[in-house]
């Protein structure tokens, strides 16, 4: 895991555009749904179909989810901002024109620290969302060799922010990691679901390298559908390694766009020939300029969360926790705040226990079962009440796992799955003893060695009884006081 | 003070002409490169005024941020859209194989 990546004396540059779909309740421009998943077609209106006389009219929300965005990143917000047509002909807009950001964008310079490097981020700009298109015929749903296309207008319309950074990035790993600090961010806010899979979350990425020491920039390309975080981090470090072969043999870099292949682990030439986009961006007549007031900006000041990087820092701080389980806590969704009314209640243990618990079987378990943490059937309440029996050693850790499973399944409280299969963890002395001497009687030759044995022979045998002693227990024996017996009755050997 | 672009030449016009898809003919060409470079002197003149005080006017309208609610409207129906289209398949437009920047 390294921040700059150098290979065979060239170093990584990678720059990030990342698209995300905002999650407003309607389109950019018009009150047709914002809606992943419905039927073909059915969320359209004169406006998204970019029919004669329709007029856009701009989305409140949109706009302050952008000045949110804006807050989260330290970007600056100039006090004016303007749409502009980007032309272009493609069937994804029936307009033959995108209504995008240009010049003077809602949001620039802003920044986002990634393990403790800070990634400057040129802009964040709206624009609408292109609509969908199949390719049929030919191979493998691609434009080369289809037969015709079928659009699906639903997303035409649908606001975007897009996020462009500075070729900032030095390697494949911190590419990733800055995705993952941006999906946490923009989700903490609430501004988009940040769905990569669903595509409410596009990425794209600028590689290029450049002989280590160098200060102008090596050619690009543009490396395109990249899935989820961990295809970011392989394209990119698979683009990086062609460009350095294609140098070190004495080939020149094309600059194009490239097409990553999650199959087959490559990038793939998208176009043989790559002509300079020629979009003659004009400002959109139909739409106003937007100058941000300060009313507004102080009211999504207000409406503000605490962010992912202090959130995480806060914990860390305040539970004692180790970084990878705050990252942990933090990232999943709603887990912050539940490991937070848990530790509110806590009956006995710490706060670290709590997140033991939250990260290990709760997690699998939500994993596994695919629940969602807000439908999970044990409550933060219900957690703290486990916890704290295992911790006051009425029940042992195993059984601890046992009955948190049986919660999680059946949605009982912990202590009433206690009380109802009658789990105790066994803390009588005159059992645990009698426990004790049955594993000694079936256990004489380890005894023997034991007796006779230096300190490390010693240790080992003394391992072997107390396991023996906790499976005769059937898991169930207080581990302290078995430890304690064990030991008083092997110095009186 | 922008640089005075160079003359405008048929090319130019056929680039354009090729950006809009517009199948022109070669008189046309002729015709429009004339025409616009007209226009385009004339765009040179105010571009050779001392401007450097004047705010870019981004609409005529002395208005800003209007904005609609995010409130959902009812979209239009989905058949009768189609059936306005040159063609149609599934629910969906059908539109012919979209070729490269050849």
């Amino acid at each position: 895991m390294t921040a700059h990546e150098v290979s065979r004396g060239y170093e990584i540059v990678v720059g990030l555009e990342v698209h995300c779909e905002l999650a407003t309740n309607t389109k950019l421009f018009c009150g047709c749904a914002n809606q992943f998943g419905s039927e073909p077609n059915t969320n359209i209106c004169p406006v998204c179909l970019g029919l004669p006389g329709s007029l856009p009219v701009l989305n409140e929300r949109a706009v302050e989810f952008a000045l949110r965005v804006g807050e989260a990143f330290n970007f600056d917000v100039p006090e004016r901002s303007v749409f502009h047509r980007k032309n272009y002909f493609y069937p994804d807009m029936p307009k033959n024109f995108q209504t995008s950001q240009y010049d003077e964008p809602i949001c620039s310079e802003g920044t986002l620290d990634v393990d403790g490097v800070t990634i400057r981020i040129t802009r964040a700009h709206l624009e609408e969302d292109t609509g969908k298109s199949t390719h049929v015929g030919g191979d493998g749903g691609r434009i080369h060799g289809a037969d015709h296309s079928l659009i699906d207008y639903n997303r035409a319309g649908v606001p975007l922010l897009e996020i462009v950074s500075e070729p900032d990035i030095r390697s494949a790993e911190q590419a990733a990691r800055y995705v993952e600090e941006l999906r946490a961010t923009l989700l903490a806010i609430g501004v988009s679901d940040v769905k990569m899979e669903e595509g409410s979350m596009r990425v794209d990425a600028n590689v290029s390298v450049r002989l280590v020491g160098a200060t102008e920039f090596g050619k690009r390309c543009e490396v395109k559908n990249m899935n989820s975080i961990r295809s970011v981090r392989r394209a990119v470090a698979y683009e990086a390694e062609r460009q350095i072969d294609l140098i070190t043999s004495g080939e020149r870099i094309m600059q194009e766009t490239r097409h990553w292949n999650e199959d087959d682990g490559r990038t793939h030439s998208m176009r043989s020939k790559e002509e300079a986009f020629d979009y003659r961006y004009f400002p959109e007549p139909d739409l106003v300029p937007v100058e941000p007031t300060a009313e507004m900006r102080s009211l999504v000041r207000s409406q503000m969360p605490e962010l992912p990087a202090a959130k995480r820092e806060r914990l860390i701080d305040a539970w004692a926790i180790t970084e990878h389980d705050a990252r942990v806590i933090v990232d999943v969704p709603g887990l912050a705040e539940y490991a937070e009314a848990a530790v509110a209640v806590l009956g006995g243990g710490t706060p670290k226990d709590i997140v033991n618990w939250l990260t290990g079987d709760f997690l699998g378990f939500l994993n596994e079962t695919g629940t969602k943490l807000d439908d999970s059937n044990l409550r933060p309440a219900g957690l703290a009440e486990l916890v704290g029996m295992v911790v006051g050693g009425s029940i042992s850790r195993n059984q601890g796992k046992d009955v948190m499973a049986d919660a999680l399944r059946s949605g009982e409280a912990p202590v009433a799955i206690v009380a109802a299969r009658g789990i105790a963890q066994v803390s009588d002395a005159g059992a645990l003893s009698g426990v004790l001497e049955v594993v000694f009687a079936a256990n004489v030759d380890a005894l023997d060695a034991y007796r006779s044995g230096d300190d490390k022979m010693k240790k080992k045998k003394r391992g072997f009884l107390m396991g023996e002693a906790m499976k005769a227990t059937k898991g169930d024996g207080n581990p302290q006081l078995l430890n304690q017996l064990l030991d008083q009755m092997l110095e009186a050997l | 003070m922008p640089e005075v672009p160079a003359p405008l030449t048929r090319a130019d016009v056929m680039h354009v002409a090729q950006l809009a898809r517009l199948a022109i003919t070669e008189s046309e060409a002729e015709l429009f490169t004339e025409q616009l470079a007209v226009i385009l002197d004339h765009a040179n003149d105010v571009a050779s005024l001392d401007i450097d005080s004047v705010v870019p006017t981004a609409h005529p309208l002395p208005l800003v941020n209007a904005f609609r609610k995010d409130e959902v409207r009812p979209s239009v129906d989905r058949d009768e859209v189609l059936r306005t289209a040159p063609d149609a398949l599934d629910h969906r437009f059908r539109v012919p194989k979209i070729l490269g920047d050849s």
